[in-house]
């Protein structure tokens, strides 16, 4: 019933082009270089700000957990591209003449996210041992990689970017244009949301607000902030699987909306 | 290659907002021919293709390939192929990579891919971005697209755009190939004389609506004949036209001389030729224009046409 080949047509969508490896180096880097820059903190012990730094497995903890906590804008920018390129580069009538069926081309869209957002999970991971577990093996209190604590907190870590993809499919269906969605993501991810969840925190009444954003929500699913670890702004988690509810809750909510306006729309 | 279905617009409309694209549109474009749809830009054919292939969703009647409407069918890319205008292509991808980005859905593999490229002429250019391609290149390779599955049925909006004449008169040549194997080809164009030597068929909107369909020879049929006449004597020739009731445009004649020679409408050279016979009129040319089906396609489309043809001469 085409769904297959739906699937196979938004592989090749994304492989044919440069971006995908572009963002992955992108995703490795950037990542090497903030596990790099977290480890070296903590094993360089107490700054002049006088918060205690973390040690020992709660470093490392620490350190794993910002695949999720700061990778997450790439794994979100190549799900949201796999709406807005067909948009930017008018590529969406050729795709609806392949596949009329608009709900089928935007589930197979929103499937394929999945498996790709999991791959620049893994590179991400990658990134952050390079960067981070080297440093807190030799200069730390160890890497702590065959405890079970970090194994689920860098194999979640690892799901939950392919669960950041797929909300980049969503979302990316309901803002189409290209560079208006990577502004907005970039600014939310970068700016709103880190804002938002160290000022909620700090208001006692608007802490539970807090843990509801995406990126705490994807934090509790986790099992690991990289905000409870820096002393001010602790923010209170959802349970983990609270925490997957709330991003479900996105993803619904995005998706329904794409559903209505961008996916019913004429295509001109 | 699966039987070609016709393509069927029953009562088709579509309205944006308070604009009425098409309205009460109806024809059929049937197999083995080549139907030219014609129209003058804005005229609402590239909204009416797009509501034959699921794009647009008409407000009014429906538009069919064969019996059931374009997304109904089992597998729609490889029933009709299709080249639509303003259709993109992304310029960080090859042209073989377009091709095998949609190969999957239209049942092609990426074999066929390849071998579409070659029938359009751009082997060379496989594995070139697109984005470094000239618009007769990019034109070329929506024709690929369309042709991957090798389908009975093809639209092709505006195909000729881009092309040089080289590729205008290949293009004539591939698409008269394809409807003798059977398939229905509907092709749309601003310009009549782009297609006039392609198509078996016209179909001629104006404002959405329907203002013409039938044969090529049909619409040879709405044309005036056209004589061509040189006279020495223009004035005796005017008085001569003005008696017999013709309408003429004056032709610039040999050497740039004006009033020598002109333009008969509606009368044959036979009529011309024996009407100064009979009058001692003494002539230099008489010959028979043949008919000009742009002027028709000007005349029913209500375009401003060539100012020396179409209007009566006072």
């Amino acid at each position: 019933m085409r769904w297959r080949e739906a699937l196979i047509a938004e592989k090749r969508k994304l492989t044919s082009t440069a971006m995908w490896w572009v963002l992955a180096i992108g995703m490795v880097g950037y990542l090497a270089f903030i596990g790099a820059v977290l480890a070296f903190s903590m094993v360089s012990g107490s700054d002049a700000t006088g918060v205690q730094p973390l040690t020992g497995k709660a470093a490392a903890l620490s350190v794993y957990g910002t695949v999720n906590a700061i990778g997450y804008v790439f794994p979100l920018v190549i799900g949201t591209l796999t709406v807005t390129t067909e948009m930017r580069h008018r590529t969406l009538t050729q795709s609806l003449l392949a596949e009329p069926v608009r709900g089928r081309l935007l589930s197979a869209k929103l499937a394929v996210s999945f498996p790709v957002g999991v791959c620049y999970g893994v590179l991400g991971v990658i990134g952050l041992l390079i960067g981070g577990a080297i440093p807190l093996a030799t200069a730390g209190d160890g890497a702590y990689l065959g405890d079970g604590e970090v194994i689920r907190v860098l194999v979640m870590g690892i799901l939950v970017s392919g669960l950041w993809a797929v909300l980049g499919a969503a979302f990316g269906s309901v803002v189409t244009n290209q560079v208006a969605a990577i502004v907005v993501l970039l600014a939310f991810t970068q700016l709103v949301e880190p804002i938002a969840r160290v000022g909620l925190s700090a208001v006692s009444s608007l802490a539970p607000v807090a843990s509801y954003l995406p990126g705490a929500a994807a934090d509790a699913v986790v099992g690991s902030s990289l905000y409870s670890s820096v002393g001010t702004g602790a923010v209170d988690l959802l349970p983990a699987w609270g925490g997957a509810l709330v991003l479900l809750g996105y993803g619904v909510v995005l998706v329904v909306l794409g559903w209505r306006t961008t996916f019913a729309r004429d295509v001109t | 290659m699966a039987a070609a279905p016709p393509f069927v617009i029953e009562g088709l409309g579509k309205s944006f907002g308070s604009v009425r694209a098409v309205h009460d549109l109806s024809f059929r474009v049937e197999p083995g021919r080549v139907t030219g749809f014609l129209g003058p830009n804005g005229s609402g054919k590239t909204t009416t293709l797009r509501m034959l292939l699921g794009l647009v969703r008409p407000t009014e009647g429906r538009a069919l390939v064969g019996d059931r409407p374009y997304a109904e069918h089992p597998v729609p890319g490889a029933l009709v192929g299709a080249a639509l205008e303003a259709t993109g292509f992304h310029p960080g991808r090859t042209g073989l990579g377009h091709l095998e980005v949609y190969a999957a859905q239209v049942g092609a593999d990426r074999a066929r891919a390849r071998e579409v490229l070659g029938m359009v002429g751009m082997s060379e250019a496989a594995g070139r971005k697109v984005g470094g391609y000239s618009l007769g290149m990019r034109q070329r390779l929506g024709l690929a697209t369309a042709l991957l599955a090798d389908p009975p049925a093809l639209v092709l909006d505006e195909p000729v755009n881009g092309l040089d004449p080289e590729g205008i008169v290949w293009l004539r040549q591939f698409l008269r190939h394809l409807a003798e194997q059977g398939r229905t080809v509907l092709v749309s164009s601003h310009v009549l004389g782009e297609v006039q030597h392609t198509v078996d068929d016209v179909v001629i909107i104006k404002a959405g609506q329907l203002v013409h369909a039938s044969s090529l020879s049909g619409l040879a049929e709405l044309a005036d004949q056209v004589t061509r006449v040189v006279a020495p004597d223009a004035e005796a020739f005017a008085r001569l036209a003005a008696d017999r009731g013709w309408s003429t445009h004056p032709v610039a004649g040999r050497g740039g001389t004006p009033g020598v020679g002109a333009d008969v409408v509606g009368a044959s050279a036979a009529e011309v030729g024996a009407a100064c016979f009979a009058v001692g009129l003494e002539l230099h040319q008489l010959a028979t224009r043949g008919t000009d089906l742009e002027d028709v396609f000007f005349r029913l489309t209500g375009h401003a046409a060539d100012p020396t043809v179409g209007e009566g001469a006072a």
